[in-house]
């Protein structure tokens, strides 16, 4: 219940879709941690990404105003969304094209099926999307009999080597140029079979595999990165023109966008197509830019749909400091600069979101206890949210996501968890000086478990063993400052 | 000038050598240096694990303790950070507006220690010697939250006989991020691997940071391998006289 009484806002349903992992984030990552390859392929990328968007950055002399703007832009639209929403459901409408509500996933899927059925086609064309990832269209599709084919180079890649995507912008980036030379001799059919891994080579190849697709596909699929609510207009912006190719050759159209994706006026793309491009691919500016408008006859799809996503979204609006993780424009600068994401890669989050945003915005859109592990994988070092073009302070959801998850399991556990107890018990020691110095003469007892010059402790039970297993620990002190100021200067107060 | 230490629990009980040496520094400059003995932790640990509940008790605590105070220094960058980017969301968390707006006041007068040298005192050379091999580690929460820039480089420039090497890849985490290098040791401790061979490769004798926590850390990995390495913080360094080294 919320504290106005009403039914708190649904989360995304079990069963469907790619929020959730099977199993919890450190279990994930030390699996992730122990394929050296992975690591290489995932250092090497993100330091390259890394370096290319700093240098574009630094070149806009007003880049904290513009990330200042795009901030405050979307917390505008934050606090009226449900206004804007049927603003641009009238404009969409008004040019001809056709809105669907989808509470959720199932609901987005079935509407999507629904409309493809209608044409009577049996394979749709899609543009790289987030959102039709985290729903599992092309595996609800795939069930009503109608292939789903990934345009985008590096989804197409994941696609064919039966694969899950590891990075928001570039999905296969767990992946080297030998390792996707193997995925297409086994995945294209009508591949040369004396492909080379040389980056134009497969290019080519990808290309003239997609290239029969567009000229046939009736249908094609998009997500949007941008809906403007006072023109009704939809925008994507890639880098490969094979999305403009689906948004554009096919008859019919299906655009399924998250409803935190709009902006309220044509005038503040502005801001977000300079943060975009730098932030994401260090570029100055993306190749390409598609926007379209409803339906014009005899150019372009006939037959244009947008499907408005909630699936959880509307409860992660619900909490004031965790509805920041809406903000995100999908950019992956969090995820380039974030040491833990490049250690661990993508998979290891269990869901289409990785990284930093991810660690803030599935644990939201399934309900935390779905994903209790992600808001603590992180050291909150804090780049990420000097890097987020849109100033998400990413470490502070965290923590309050850190919060809610102990707060929810204090409600559901009539016994408290040894980590809740442990935590209690140092906060009652601490809350008084002299219980806490009291603690502090016990501990000293640590000094036993020390060895070796300078003294350290080399090993402690559980849960500290993680601690000892490949570091050591110091050894308490012969005294603690606190009785060195006694002894040495008496009350310290005494001396004000 | 009247400084009130804040000695953070972790130095008070693991490291009396970094207060003590705060202590020095601010003494040596002609400051008067009080420890109210009421001080505990900042509960930024418990804050970070997210047991806010159990941190108001200690937020109370840190502002009733060093409300009389005019200025407060601690040598952490990180337990700075919780005070003044925490206290009041945790105390408004539980609808203690009062306490909020009390906390917001004395986070305004704690300072970690090089912005209150360089910032505050508009010192940046502390009369300190010591002959060796430094590099130093900018830890993430002094860095990204207290954002204290080059105030302990610049200190460290002027110390008498030191050998500052630069750290390559210094802006990078170290790993640590309190109950994280539990939680999640195994991505801690590739961190620290990688923390640890940029400072191998600096060829330096000790390597120098504004938090004990993440030296701690670092100390844990390079003494495990035997690398003859030492940590040293930043305060333990500007203590340093020609008589008396660490
Ligand atoms: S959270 Fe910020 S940095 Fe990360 S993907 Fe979203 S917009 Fe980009």
């Amino acid at each position: 219940m919320m504290p106005d009484g009403s039914a708190a806002p649904p989360t995304a349903p079990p069963g469907v879709g790619h929020l959730r992992g099977d199993r919890s984030f450190p279990a994930a990552a030390r699996e992730a941690l122990g394929d050296s390859q992975l690591r290489r392929n995932i250092g090497n990328a993100t330091g390259t990404i890394r370096a290319k968007r700093a240098a574009v950055v630094a070149e806009v002399a007003d880049w904290e105003e513009l990330r200042e703007a795009g901030r405050a832009l979307k917390a505008d639209t934050m606090a009226r969304l449900p206004e804007l929403l049927v603003q641009l459901e009238a404009n969409v409408t008004a040019a001809g094209g056709t809105v669907h509500w989808a509470r959720d996933a199932n609901d987005a899927n079935a509407i999507v099926t629904d409309i493809v059925r209608a044409t009577g086609s049996d394979e749709v064309v899609k543009v790289k999307s987030m959102a039709t990832q985290e729903i599992g269209l092309n595996e609800a599709l795939a069930d009503a009999g109608i292939a789903a084919i990934e345009t985008d180079l590096a989804e197409l890649i994941v696609q064919l080597g039966d694969d899950a995507p590891s990075h928001i912008l570039v999905p296969a980036i767990h992946r080297n140029r030998a390792e996707i030379r193997d995925i297409f001799l086994r995945g294209m059919a009508d591949v040369d079979p004396e492909l080379t891994d040389e980056p134009r080579r497969l290019a080519m190849a990808a290309r003239a595999h997609l290239r029969a697709k567009f000229l046939t596909a009736r249908v094609g699929v998009s997500g949007a990165n941008f809906a403007v609510a006072d023109t009704g207009t939809l925008s994507v912006v890639e880098s490969e023109g094979n999305g403009r190719m689906c948004l554009t050759l096919p008859d019919t159209l299906v655009t399924v966008m998250g409803i935190e994706k709009i902006v309220p006026t044509w005038r503040d793309l502005e801001v977000f197509l300079q943060l975009l491009p730098r932030s994401s691919t260090g570029e100055r500016m993306n190749p390409y830019t598609s926007m379209w408008t409803g339906v014009h006859p005899g150019d372009g799809p006939q037959d244009v749909h947008l499907v408005l996503l909630d699936n959880g979204r509307t409860a992660a609006l619900a909490d004031e400091i965790g509805r920041q993780a809406l903000h995100c424009i999908r950019c992956s600068a969090c995820l380039n600069v974030c040491p833990v994401y490049e250690r661990t890669g993508g998979h290891a989050y269990g869901s289409v979101y990785p990284g930093p945003i991810g660690a803030i915005l599935s644990p939201q859109l399934t309900g935390i206890e779905d994903n209790a592990s992600l808001p603590f994988a992180s050291s909150l070092c804090g780049a990420c949210y000097d890097a987020c073009p849109v100033k998400i302070n990413i470490p502070e959801v965290l923590v309050h996501l850190r919060a809610r998850h102990v707060e929810e399991r204090r409600r559901l556990r009539s016994v408290p968890g040894p980590e809740a107890v442990a935590m209690a018990a140092a906060a009652w020691v601490m809350a008084e000086p002299t219980r806490y110095a009291a603690a502090q003469r016990a501990a000293r007892a640590g000094r036993l478990l020390a060895r070796g010059t300078p003294r350290r402790i080399r090993a402690l039970p559980p849960p500290l063993s993680a601690w000892t297993a490949a570091r050591n620990a110091p050894a308490p002190p012969t005294e603690t400052f606190r009785e060195w100021w006694a002894r040495t200067r008496g009350d310290g107060e005494a001396r004000s | 000038m009247k400084i009130a230490l804040f000695a953070t629990c972790l130095a008070d009980t693991l490291f009396p050598d970094v207060a003590k040496a705060t202590v020095r520094v601010l003494e040596r400059l002609g400051h008067e240096v009080v420890f109210p003995q009421a001080q505990t932790c900042c509960g930024q640990m418990h804050v970070n694990t997210g047991y806010q509940r159990d941190a108001l008790p200690l937020v109370r605590r840190y502002v009733e303790t060093f409300e009389p105070h005019d200025v407060i220094v601690a040598p952490s960058g990180s337990c700075v950070g919780s005070i003044r980017h925490q206290h009041a969301t945790v105390a408004r968390n539980f609808g203690d507006e009062d306490l909020a707006r009390r906390a917001e006041l004395v986070a305004e007068r704690t300072y970690e220690l090089s912005e209150l040298l360089v910032g505050v005192l508009g010192v940046d050379d502390v009369g300190a010697y010591f002959p060796h091999r430094v590099t130093y580690h900018p830890t993430c929460h002094s860095l990204r939250m207290l954002r204290v820039g080059d105030n302990p480089l610049r200190l460290l420039r002027n110390v008498r006989g030191i050998d500052l090497v630069e750290l390559p890849e210094a802006d990078q985490c170290c790993g640590f991020g309190g109950t994280f290098a539990v939680k999640n040791a195994d991505t801690s401790t590739a961190m620290l691997t990688d923390k640890m061979r940029n400072v191998l490769a600096t060829r330096a004798e000790v390597c120098t940071a504004g938090d004990a926590s993440c030296l701690m850390h670092i100390d844990g990995g390079l003494s495990r391998l035997r690398t003859g390495v030492r940590t040293l913080h930043l305060a333990e360094i500007l203590a340093s006289t020609a008589e008396a080294t660490p």
